[in-house]
């Protein structure tokens, strides 16, 4: 800047990025809590464990950089993406593997990219596909909800099996472990099994998703309206992600009911809630214009049925939004506004 | 976007994109009348109060000058008159501090006041100026130095003469006064409604009748009654409609207005004349007024002092030239010390970094804010690509793109998005969660492109005089050797001739090859593109 004047305007700031982050975070909170329900333990070690990483790994990178510390920091944004990873990955993950994903998310992701603001990538998303790809089993090893294994594990067998992998006596791995429904689903499907016969063998179901889960994508649910509310994120991205997947979903369950699951088991079995309110907005990533994001948003939605559907993962919340981060510049540049006074065009 | 009308009552109003609520702040001095500022010891009257060129000063020091006096006149079409605000001597015309955003100076006339107010002679009003050229009013609003009061101070006369072959259908007049704090306007429509109505109708009549929409903010209900009542007892009630707008910030922007009325969008890079309207602010009305029905030159104008700094905040009719310590001093000065004294309104004002500047034509409010109503926003974080910007964006531009392209000094790709749509309104900055200083970026990048494209002029016409010279030089030095040349060949040719022998052939030959070299040097000399002319 030239000028050491500060320019208008002189009226105090409304919003802020750390109120912004947490508002974010507490509306997380039913979410969280619901997974510590269903899951234990586990989760809420996960969270800690994760947020410590995630803050000393840029505590870190930031001294190496000469960059102040605390501000950044007290953005809070590392705060976020480690509660999303947290609780995106199982709740039996070793805690070096936390480790490695956060330094991965921070180091690589973020700052190596300029910081918050600069980076292509959703560095939560990355981090657990980094980990997912590097560790598929680890990172598909996910606890059976507390009301089906019937299992109660303390907090300090939860903080042994992250810590140390390993089990209270009497306890065995098969007994806590159970696959997502997403996973079962596709598995039965690929199994030739139809929709009523999967539903009807097996106790991981409940009313309209996973049993345990929908509970914990509902709790989401609440979460994301409360930033609506607030007006911490807009209606764009969420909607129109609900909106690409339910559209997509229902289109097949009409086609065929027997072999597609039913459009309400994509919305309350997966990740699609947490990705829609929570991973998908994130706007340093996300498109930025308004009608970008209805766009990337159905896009992303979209994508996830198709690899739910077809492709080689049981969830892929976390790849369709890493593959529109790459989009998104492109989304922008298309979907610019029309200004005020212009015909319609837009800038070269 | 389509046209999204909000139906009300009387009138189909229409939206604009996006814009902010913001505290307004008027109570602080809505309920304080217009009182007239004392005349201050000196004056200090810039000589370039208006958009155009400055005025030739007429004075000189040591000179007399009567309340009224011109003490400047217009220089150009585009241009205004500048008069003495109070009579006294002139005891110097030299630079002085003015309030502009960059706190420079420039040149004033300084008029040390006898405190008698002798009014100049004035000219006769035109009380029946329905009868008058248009052309006649127009020189009588020009010689009174009225320029739009609203804060752009473009010569009004200018602006009332859209030419004959632009038809003007509407005239829409500026109360909406949607910066928070101000409220000169407020109560000049309150207290002097049926004034501003006069001068609606001149301006109405040298426009050649177009409807008359007067827009207020309707965060202010008794001006709106003050100017509807005034409206019905006049014969504009015909003509004319009192419009309450919903109170959204910058509702009083020129284009945002004109598109809440009428629905029409000022062409980008336009002019509103353009879609057939012309739009006035309230208090330029009032002076258009005072100059056709009394004779009254523009030197003096409402100034709303405030801000929570102030201990009693007023709106003052003050003398064009009173320097802002005296208006400030005579609202019983600061409650305490205030982080920033602002000149305009929060939203769109500059910092003052000297109260010893004086109210101009444009000038309507001095802000003195307290750190609790402007706080250090602090340490500015990176953008996050939220798009609230965006979404406040009245321009609908993409404001974090251009605070992006600002930063790494990509003005080209600032321009493409339309960098210069932006009318500084301030929106952005105010909802940026990471406290952006989103305008300062645009005004930079705005002056950054208008220095580029300064020096590329400069340097093309130095290019092109160099190349000039150049040519000219080339071209003297060709034709010198030519005529050397021609000379030792006439020469040769001669010596031969006399030598007597083949004589004629020689010389012949002489001749054609001299008449080639000069064929060939006026070929070369034409064809030097910068030196013909
Ligand atoms: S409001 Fe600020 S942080 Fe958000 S996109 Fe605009 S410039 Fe960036
Ligand atoms: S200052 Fe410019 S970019 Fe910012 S909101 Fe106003 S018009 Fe838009």
């Amino acid at each position: 800047m030239t000028s050491t004047l500060i320019s208008s305007p002189h009226v105090p700031r409304v919003n802020r990025v750390d109120r912004v982050m947490l508002q974010v975070l507490l509306a997380l909170m039913p979410g969280v809590l619901a997974m510590i329900w269903f899951f234990g333990w586990g989760v809420l070690v996960n969270v800690i464990l994760a947020v410590g990483f995630a803050v000393l790994a840029e505590a870190l990178v930031l001294l190496l950089r000469r960059r102040p510390v605390l501000p950044a920091l007290g953005d809070l944004s590392a705060v976020v993406t480690a509660v999303l990873f947290a609780i995106s990955i199982p709740p039996t993950l070793p805690w070096w593997m936390t480790l490695l994903g956060m330094l991965f998310a921070i180091v690589l992701v973020k700052q190596l990219y300029g910081g918050l603001g600069y980076n292509p990538f959703n560095p939560a998303m990355a981090a657990y596909v980094f980990l997912l790809v590097s560790y598929p089993v680890a990172m598909t090893n996910w606890l059976a909800p507390e009301l089906l294994s019937g299992i109660d594990l303390s907090f300090s067998d939860s903080l042994a099996m992250i810590l140390h992998q390993v089990l209270p006596a009497g306890v065995d791995w098969d007994a806590v472990t159970a696959a997502t429904p997403l996973d079962e689903m596709r598995t039965q499907l690929d199994e030739q099994l139809t929709i009523a016969e999967i539903r009807d063998q097996s106790a991981l179901w409940g009313v309209f998703g996973g049993r345990g889960w929908e509970w914990i994508s509902a709790a989401f649910l609440l979460g994301g309206l409360y930033l609506l509310w607030r007006r911490t994120i807009t209606w764009h991205i969420p909607v129109s992600m609900l909106a690409g997947l339910l559209s997509l979903a229902t289109l097949f369950w009409l086609i065929d009911p027997q072999t597609h699951p039913f459009p309400a088991f994509h919305l309350f079995s997966g990740a699609a809630i947490l990705g829609a309110f929570f991973i998908a907005t994130d706007p340093v990533t996300a498109t930025t214009t308004r009608r970008g994001q209805l766009i990337y948003g159905a896009c992303i939605g979209a994508t996830v049925f198709v690899i739910r559907t077809w492709g080689g993962y049981p969830d892929a919340v976390a790849f369709a939004v890493l593959l529109m981060n790459i989009a998104a510049p492109t989304i922008d540049y298309y979907t610019q506004p029309r200004v005020f006074g212009h015909g319609r065009e837009r800038a070269r | 976007m389509a046209a999204t009308p909000v139906p009300t009552s009387e009138r189909r109003l229409w939206t604009f994109h996006g814009g902010i609520h913001i505290a307004d702040e008027k109570a602080l001095s809505n309920a304080s009348e217009i009182t007239v500022a004392p005349i201050p010891k000196q004056l200090v009257i810039p000589l370039q109060q208006h958009i155009g060129a400055p005025a030739r000063v007429l004075v000189e020091v040591g000179e007399r000058v009567l309340k009224g006096q011109c003490i400047a006149a217009a220089d150009g079409y585009v241009s205004a008159p500048v008069h003495a605000s109070s009579s006294g001597t002139v005891i110097a015309i030299e630079a002085r501090p003015v309030p502009h955003p960059s706190g420079l100076s420039a040149l004033c006339a300084v008029i040390e006041t006898d405190g008698e107010d002798t009014w100049a002679e004035l000219p006769e009003p035109l009380t029946h100026y329905a009868q008058l050229d248009p052309a006649e009013v127009r020189e009588r609003i020009r010689w009174a130095g009225v320029v739009g009061m609203g804060g752009a101070s473009f010569p009004t006369g200018v602006k009332l003469n859209p030419g004959p072959d632009r038809r003007i259908d509407t005239l829409v007049i500026n109360g909406a006064e949607c910066e928070p704090y101000i409220t000169c306007d407020d109560r000049l429509m309150r207290e002097r409604a049926s004034r501003i109505l006069e001068g609606v109708r001149i301006m109405r009549h040298l426009l050649g009748g177009p409807g008359v929409l007067i827009g207020i903010e309707d965060n202010k209900p008794e001006a709106i009654a003050a100017m509807r009542f005034a409206l019905g007892e006049s014969d504009l009630r015909a003509s004319a409609e009192v419009v309450a707008i919903p109170t959204r910030y910058p509702s009083g922007g020129e284009k945002q207005l004109i598109r809440i009325l009428t629905g029409k969008e000022v062409p980008s890079h336009g002019i509103p004349a353009q879609i057939g309207i012309v739009c006035q602010n309230v208090g330029t009305a009032h002076a258009v007024a005072e100059a056709v029905l009394e004779g009254r030159p523009l030197i003096s104008r409402v100034v709303t002092v405030t801000g929570r700094a102030i201990t009693t905040p007023r709106n003052l009719a003050a003398r064009i030239g009173t320097p802002a310590a005296e208006l400030i001093a005579h609202c019983d000065g600061y409650r305490e010390q205030p982080r920033k004294l602002v000149c305009g309104g929060p939203m769109m004002g500059f910092e003052l970094h000297d109260q010893v500047v004086p109210v101009t034509k444009p000038v309507n409010c001095l802000l003195a804010l307290t750190a609790a109503e402007a706080p250090d926003p602090g340490q500015a974080l990176a953008c996050i690509r939220c798009g609230r910007c965006a979404d406040a964006c009245p321009a609908n531009l993409l404001p974090q793109q251009l605070y992006w392209f600002a930063r790494a000094k990509d003005f080209d790709h600032a321009q493409d998005y339309n960098l210069f749509d932006c009318i500084e309104c301030g929106c952005c900055a105010q909802v940026c969660p990471s406290h952006i200083p989103l305008v300062q970026y645009y005004r930079y990048a705005k002056t950054e492109v208008w220095a580029r494209e300064q020096e590329k002029r400069k340097a093309e016409e130095a290019r092109q005089r160099h190349e000039a010279k150049q040519a000219r030089l080339e071209r003297q030095e060709r034709e010198r050797q030519a005529r050397l040349r021609q000379k030792k060949e006439a020469l040769a040719a001669k010596a031969k001739a006399e030598a007597g022998d083949n004589a004629g052939s020689e010389a012949k030959q002489a001749a054609i090859a001299a008449a080639r070299a000069r064929a060939a040097a006026k070929q070369q000399g034409t064809g030097e593109p910068a030196d013909g002319a």
